[in-house]
């Protein structure tokens, strides 16, 4: 499955997208602890596929969340580092 | 002096008169606690049964038991009956009676796959506060989804509040909607609380009522078609949620996207209940793979 955290405001879109097929291979979940904004949680979806989704209270505003990873310049966001499945990207 | 509540929709309660409930095995309901409206359903062996939709109320518990206990006395079955209930929606984790909560997204997938049947691609959720793009598999399982529910313009709640404030029964505005003589121009705020300011100065400036509620209503069609220009479109396309039975967005939506969305294979199911129906079928299969619940579930309906 393909899902999409995150929002379209009149200033853009805002979108971070988890194939959570690629996700449920992953063991680890590192992208959990390389996030320093705590973005991410880990539960069993709803077909009892082991994933990280955005937490709930965070996704409205994950614009500003993200924006300390985004310097003009960054190489590589931690979070997409992290994950080894490459099953994370960021719209914007 | 009670002031009349145009926003005001019709609640219902049904059930299939064909049906017989005496000699089913797996008795499941699905219970969807939306922002705007409650639904449950009951489905007998998987098969739909019987519906209820009420306006959800102050806390999700008392919703759900509105929601629930008319359908329960209406469809002449006991709670106690009861193999398996799946709550979904915003309110789904303060069900007190649910045995699983599942996500809305899963279960309108679901039921709008029972309603259509497994040629259906693409699901236009638009509910209370929020509009979901979700495409499913033949068989229901969501294979992508996109939600925007960062604000209320282009939800059944903003759809609310210009039926209160231009004193047009909600009913009425699909309708409406299209007794004007030009095209209509979208509103252009995506905020629906700058959209009321918007919609009081075209009033102002001579428009006339329809004509307003028809740009408010191409104006919901546009920012909804911008979520499925992103996730991509397949066919067959369906409709859900309250809003499904606005005319006057979803042929606004039609229009956009250029094809027609299908309608349920049985006319007498209900779009606004896809989410209930999803939750109940999610309730059968769990109980035919993990038992029933009936005898351990510790919340009481009353």
């Amino acid at each position: 499955m393909i899902a999409n955290y995150g929002y379209m405001d009149g200033s853009g879109e805002y979108y971070i997208t988890i194939d959570t097929d690629k996700c449920a291979e992953c063991r680890g979940k590192m992208c959990v602890t390389a996030c320093p904004k705590a973005l991410f949680e880990r539960v069993t979806d709803d077909y009892d596929d082991d994933v990280v989704k955005i937490a709930d209270g965070k996704v409205k505003d994950i614009r500003y969340q993200c924006m300390e990873c985004k310097p003009p310049g960054h190489p590589v966001l931690p979070c997409i580092a992290a994950c080894t499945p490459m099953a994370l990207k960021h719209s914007w | 002096m009670t002031q009349k509540e145009y926003w005001r929709w019709d609640e219902k309660c049904w059930k299939d008169e064909s049906m017989d409930s005496s000699d089913t095995k797996i008795i499941s309901v699905g219970i969807d606690i939306g922002s705007v409206s409650s639904e449950a359903v009951i489905c007998l062996d998987g098969k739909f049964y019987a519906s209820n939709t009420v306006r959800t109320g102050s806390n999700s518990p008392t919703s759900a038991k509105d929601a629930l206990k008319p359908l329960l006395e209406h469809a002449e079955i006991s709670y106690e009956a009861v193999d398996f209930i799946v709550g979904t929606g915003y309110g789904r984790v303060n069900i007190p009676f649910q045995d699983k909560a599942v996500t809305e997204i899963a279960c309108h997938g679901r039921g709008a796959n029972y309603m259509v049947g497994p040629s259906l691609r693409t699901i236009l959720d638009m509910g209370g506060q929020d509009c979901k793009a979700i495409h499913i598999d033949e068989r229901g399982k969501v294979t992508n989804f996109l939600m925007n529910d960062k604000c209320a313009a282009g939800t059944g709640r903003g759809m609310e509040t210009i039926a209160d404030l231009l004193k047009v029964p909600i009913t009425e505005i699909g309708d409406r909607s299209f007794q004007i003589n030009a095209p209509a121009e979208p509103i252009s705020n995506v905020c629906v609380v700058f959209a009321k300011s918007e919609a009081m100065a075209m009033v102002k400036s001579g428009k006339t009522l329809n004509e307003v509620l028809a740009s408010y209503c191409k104006a919901m069609a546009d920012r909804v078609t911008q979520l499925l220009d992103r996730i991509g479109m397949e066919k067959e396309f369906f409709i859900t949620g309250g809003i499904s039975k606005n005319r006057g967005v979803t042929e606004r939506i039609e229009e956009n996207l250029g094809i027609k969305a299908v309608k349920p294979k049985d006319e007498r199911l209900d779009a606004q209940t896809a989410g209930a129906l999803g939750a109940a079928l999610f309730g059968f299969v769990l109980a035919s793979k993990k038992g029933s619940k009936k005898d351990t579930r510790k919340g009481q309906i009353l």
